[in-house]
């Protein structure tokens, strides 16, 4: 373990020389895919729970499909199978798009989480107290304002326990990365396997990179629910 | 265009393969999971300590990392032990003993999702009202019966809505074992897919398939749900 950690300590924390890898990857990979996954989140949540089924359809749909699929097929079909269509090779832009293995996990990534982030700030939207909006709508709120200050902040505090579920399951998931050539600390650590043929030391340092990232996320999300979560104290 | 080209019978195959291993995937971790509430429920200081290591680390390393370390160094630690069996007693002839990916992939994803259910099943045995394993005692039942009897049952209710989302959980990290050398849905699409030049309509079915399974066991579980939620009366609003 000593040797693997003094040969590839540069590319697991963050460089090979040539572009970002190891840690460094995973976090960036777990950082943008689950920003872009909340911001998709946010407005299909709200038109998840409207009540025209035109609205609320193609959300409830779009978070069946990811839901129901394993995270695997999904990057497969984006990074191997999107790339395969003719239409897709002959138009420059989607070509530069999806022959990068990078953007193609970044969307599979982002695509799926958001489809989880969604149903669970559908359900914290749905929980909001009816007197909550009743006391808005009774100031002369309109609709936005009502959204923006009352139902979207509490609705996110509400949601807070189980979104940090979400994002320790989305840090493993990164470990996906690596079938789409990306670097993370897995590739690496595979690296490293092949090189020694040792598999116990290769996985068990990423195993300990990753317990760290997941215990420093989980002692985040604990501060930050004490913080916006403190009127709920006994 | 929507012809399978003659690998309908290893797409079937793949699936059969994949639905096997997450039914004895789930029964390993059940298993596992039930043993392991009990450890972490238990007085014995060391089987708690036991207990939480297991789940925090389990639960604190991405599957996909621990299956790889499992699967690789599974084979050598066998290997090792023969060799050891071997030295030890020279005149038995102990042949190597190879673990294919299916028995490895069961072995691997019922440890990892034994920590799961150790969580689910440890929060449904503390919900079931202490009265009611009191007056079974009173009853001069023995441990076993008290828990075939009226632990169990009634803690199934609880940790129906856990089991039901551990269960999806793991029939979808069964894809995973595709990485591991397994053929299962995915490389049986693949290989079509790559046979045939259509791999986006390959991959697509894999995922149908999936999503066919997902959807079928949503509505097996909540067959289940209304079962064991027999004799509970809810309110009506």
């Amino acid at each position: 373990m000593i040797y693997i950690i003094q040969n590839y300590w540069q590319p697991l924390l963050y460089s090979d020389g040539y572009e970002m890898t190891g840690l460094a990857m995973t976090l960036w990979l777990l950082v943008i895919s689950c920003a872009i996954g909340f911001c998709l989140a946010i407005p299909l949540a709200i038109a998840r729970n409207a009540r025209n089924p035109a609205i609320w359809g193609p959300v409830w749909l779009y978070t069946f499909i990811f839901r129901g699929t394993p995270l695997l097929v999904q990057l497969l079909i984006i990074y191997t199978g999107i790339y395969s269509l003719d239409f897709v090779r002959h138009s420059p832009p989607l070509n530069d798009f999806f022959r990068q293995g990078i953007n193609c996990t970044i969307l599979a990534f982002a695509l799926n989480t958001g489809a989880y982030t969604t149903e669970i700030f559908a359900g914290a939207i749905r929980d909001t107290n009816f007197g909550e909006v009743d006391a808005g709508r009774s100031l002369g709120m309109s609709q936005i304002t009502l959204y923006r200050r009352i139902i979207i902040p509490g609705a996110l505090r509400r949601a807070l326990p189980v979104y940090s579920n979400e994002v320790i399951l989305m840090l493993h998931s990164t470990t996906l990365a690596f079938t789409a050539t990306v670097p993370d600390i897995l590739k690496v650590t595979k690296d490293a396997y092949s090189a020694t043929y040792d598999p116990f030391d290769a996985f068990g340092v990423a195993a300990i990179l990753y317990l760290c990232i997941s215990f420093t996320l989980i002692f985040t999300f604990r501060k930050a629910e004490q913080h916006f979560l403190a009127f709920l104290k006994p | 265009m929507l012809s399978l080209s003659g690998f309908g019978g290893q797409i079937f195959a793949g699936t059969l393969t994949t639905i096997e291993l997450s039914i004895l995937s789930l029964i390993v971790s059940f298993a596992i999971g039930l043993l392991g509430a009990t450890a972490k429920l238990s007085k014995n200081r060391v089987l708690n300590i036991i207990g939480t290591i297991y789940t925090t680390l389990i639960r604190g390393i991405p599957d996909l990392v621990l299956m790889l370390l499992i699967f690789y160094s599974l084979q050598i630690w066998l290997n090792d032990f023969t060799d050891w069996l071997g030295d030890v007693q020279s005149y038995v002839d102990i042949e190597q003993i190879n673990l294919d990916p299916f028995t490895s992939g069961v072995i691997t994803l019922g440890f990892i999702y034994g920590a799961y259910f150790t969580e689910t099943f440890r929060g449904a045995f503390m919900a079931v009202p202490r009265g009611q394993l009191e007056a079974a005692k009173s009853f001069g039942m023995k441990p076993g019966k008290i828990f075939r009897r009226i632990l169990f049952p009634q803690m199934m209710r609880y940790a129906l809505p856990g089991l039901a989302n551990n269960w999806q959980v793991i029939l979808k990290a069964t894809a995973l074992v595709y990485l591991i050398g397994l053929t299962d849905v995915i490389k049986a699409c693949q290989n079509a897919g790559e046979a045939t030049f259509r791999t986006f309509f390959f991959f697509c079915i894999a995922g149908l398939l999936y999503l066919a399974m997902t959807t079928v066991s949503n509505g097996i579980l909540m067959l289940l749900e209304r079962k064991y939620a027999v004799g509970v009366r809810r309110a009506v609003l």
